[in-house]
């Protein structure tokens, strides 16, 4: 069964299960007079509600393979198709009303908007919707008490410790629903507790949601947490496993 | 709606550099206003005080004369006829007989310009009521600049010389009855008041003048050149004019002090705000609306430079509405009051809250323009 989703002037495919598509992607950047390849052929899937990661070394690929599902870049060649559409044939305007609807980022440096407050930086992406201020203001205070920040609302994110803007940063990311989630390096800049409770709490968010979650990571926390890993060298996957979850306490 | 919010919080956040170039922009905005509201009120006044002391509400010329070519003075005369004497009678007309002629005061010779005025007209703001009198002595009312000129006071005895119809030099003492305080210096520079009856019988015309000031058109009036008020006040347009083009130089590098600093504003806060920019990308902004909301925020600077513009210009252009501003009795040459009034009309501020307006959101679209090209996975990156 295939559910379509009318999001302003374009359709997005609601698969049953394949939401990420990719075939034989390629992704070149220019350098100097030549190029250098940031990934090559490759070829990946994910479902729905998956808890995926990217794994590898610096400059394996795994941030330009994350941005190209996040629709923020096209491949050089090959196809990627994110909920049924193909990347490189959405405008900006098609792929911005991706991102805002269907798409959540998570950065290793959180990414908040220093002059906002907690609660306006979680509205923001519902500020470009059409939703209601009341609608807003219950969905931004739910998705704050996913992450437990309920009582950070006012807050600036210049106020609040590493974990707690990581914590917005799911937040803002989860407010909107999307149906995924992309997170690069969200442990990164993190110590081992905090790593540990972002983790959990995208975890519990992806089981009680269904989102589909990818990492990019070489942190060994997040991996303990990943359910399929998909390790990256030079741009190419060189290993896709389902992995037996360890207890993360 | 949602960008105006983002780019108000956005200029709240940035502080300092906010409220410094909102300070430059609303002072700019400030003296723009007061500047164009002294031209302005300077216009009115001086547009006002020519009509009130010489040229009413236009006048009625002999076809010859022509105030620029003192050739034509002498010869410029006419009968008033039946018509024009009948609006002279009701109030509506003021004839002026104008000739040269020649003054010594303290033995230096002076051409002047002699106007032959009724005593009772009550359409000019002269006090032409001083020239009347019972006895022989010929009475003449000067200004302030001519007095001075002349060394003049009240009750001076001055040699007046002139030439009558005929062509002949005749010359008697005439009294200095009264010095007026007046604005506009071609109502007062060289000219010399005199009864025009007295004029009349000095120079051997019969009931003749040179121009008719009207306190209105008079419909019809025959053998008569009208000229109104807007063609009189010509030159005045012109002067006041040229002092508002030199005017909107200093207004314009005032302005572009401001435009400067949010243009370089602007450009610092794209440079350094690349991950923000990227991050507004990501969330699913277009780039065009990041450009819109970068656009926005230098335009909102205009917007709170007009508010606090109003906060201090307000107050300090009531205060100086009060008191005026002192141009002191120095003698310019031009028709300008001892204190001019700044005059503020609707359009002017709205014309320079839409220009410094227009004006800071080109400066601030045109660095803004660059996130248009802006990758933004290089833009997360803050590259």
């Amino acid at each position: 069964m295939v559910k379509r989703i009318v999001v302003d002037d374009i359709i997005f495919q609601d698969m049953d299960n394949q939401i990420i598509q990719l075939e034989h992607l390629t992704k070149r950047f220019p350098v100097g007079n030549g190029f250098f390849t940031a990934l090559t052929d490759i070829n990946l899937s994910f479902g729905k509600g998956e808890f995926a990661g990217l794994v590898g070394p610096s400059g394996s690929g795994k941030t330009t393979l994350l941005n190209i599902i996040g629709s923020l870049d096209v491949p050089s060649e090959g196809k990627a198709t994110v909920l049924g559409r193909s990347i490189a044939e959405l405008s900006q305007k098609q792929a911005a009303n991706m991102r805002n609807h269907h798409i959540g980022f998570i950065f290793q440096t959180y990414n908040l908007l220093p002059v906002y407050t907690v609660y306006e930086n979680v509205e923001f992406a519902l500020l470009l919707q059409n939703i209601s201020a009341e609608e807003r203001r219950k969905a931004v205070m739910q998705a704050l008490e996913w992450v437990g920040l309920t009582d950070k609302e006012k807050s600036k994110p210049s106020m609040l410790s590493g974990g707690e803007c990581q914590r917005v940063a799911i937040a803002r990311s989860m407010v909107k629903r999307p149906k995924i989630v992309l997170a690069d390096e969200p442990t990164a800049n993190l110590d081992s507790k905090n790593s540990h409770h972002i983790l959990q709490t995208m975890q519990k968010l992806n089981e009680e949601l269904g989102v589909t979650f990818i990492f990019s990571t070489h942190d060994e926390k997040v991996m303990q947490y990943l359910k399929r890993q998909i390790s990256l060298a030079d741009g190419k996957v060189v290993a896709d496993e389902q992995v037996e979850l360890v207890s993360s306490q | 709606m949602v960008a105006f919010k983002l780019a108000y919080r956005n200029l709240l956040g940035a502080g300092l550099r906010t409220w410094l170039n909102v300070s430059v922009l609303s002072l700019a905005f400030v003296l723009i206003v007061f500047y164009n509201g002294m031209i302005d009120g300077w216009n009115r006044q001086s547009r006002n005080d020519t009509q009130d002391w010489e040229i009413g509400q236009g006048q009625y010329w002999h076809p010859d004369y022509d105030k620029y070519d003192v050739y034509t003075i002498n010869e410029a005369h006419q009968p008033i006829d039946e018509q024009a004497q009948q609006e002279i009678d009701g109030g509506h007309l003021v004839p002026q007989l104008l000739q040269q002629a020649t003054i010594y005061p303290q033995g230096r010779m002076q051409s002047i310009l002699l106007r032959g005025i009724p005593p009772e007209q009550t359409l000019l703001k002269l006090p032409t009521d001083a020239l009347n009198g019972d006895d022989d002595e010929a009475k003449v009312i000067i200004g302030k600049r001519m007095a001075k000129a002349t060394k003049l006071q009240v009750g001076d005895q001055v040699l007046l010389r002139w030439r009558d119809r005929h062509g002949t030099f005749d010359a008697r003492q005439v009294v200095v009855a009264q010095v007026f305080n007046c604005d506009v210096a071609e109502a007062d520079q060289g000219q010399l008041y005199i009864d025009y009856q007295v004029m009349q019988q000095m120079m051997d015309f019969d009931n003749e003048a040179t121009l008719l000031v009207s306190g209105s058109e008079v419909a019809g009036l025959a053998g008569w050149s009208f000229k109104s008020a807007d063609f009189l006040l010509k030159d005045l347009d012109d002067l006041i004019n040229s002092e508002r083009i030199s005017g909107r130089i200093i207004q314009l590098v005032l302005l572009m002090i401001a435009l400067l600093a949010i243009f370089d504003t602007q450009i610092l806060s794209i440079f350094r705000r690349k991950k923000e920019i990227g991050t507004y990308i990501a969330l699913g902004l277009t780039r065009k609306q990041v450009v819109g909301i970068f656009t926005i925020e230098g335009g909102v600077h205009s917007i709170l430079a007009a508010l606090l513009g109003a906060a201090y210009g307000i107050p300090l252009f009531v205060w100086i509405n009060t008191i005026g501003i002192n141009f002191g009795s120095a003698d310019m040459g031009i028709t300008i009051a001892e204190r001019v009034y700044p005059y503020y009309s609707w359009q002017l501020v709205l014309g320079s809250v839409l220009i410094v307006l227009v004006t800071s959101t080109i400066v601030s679209f045109i660095p803004a323009r660059k996130i248009a090209y802006m990758s933004p996975t290089d833009a997360l990156k803050g590259k």
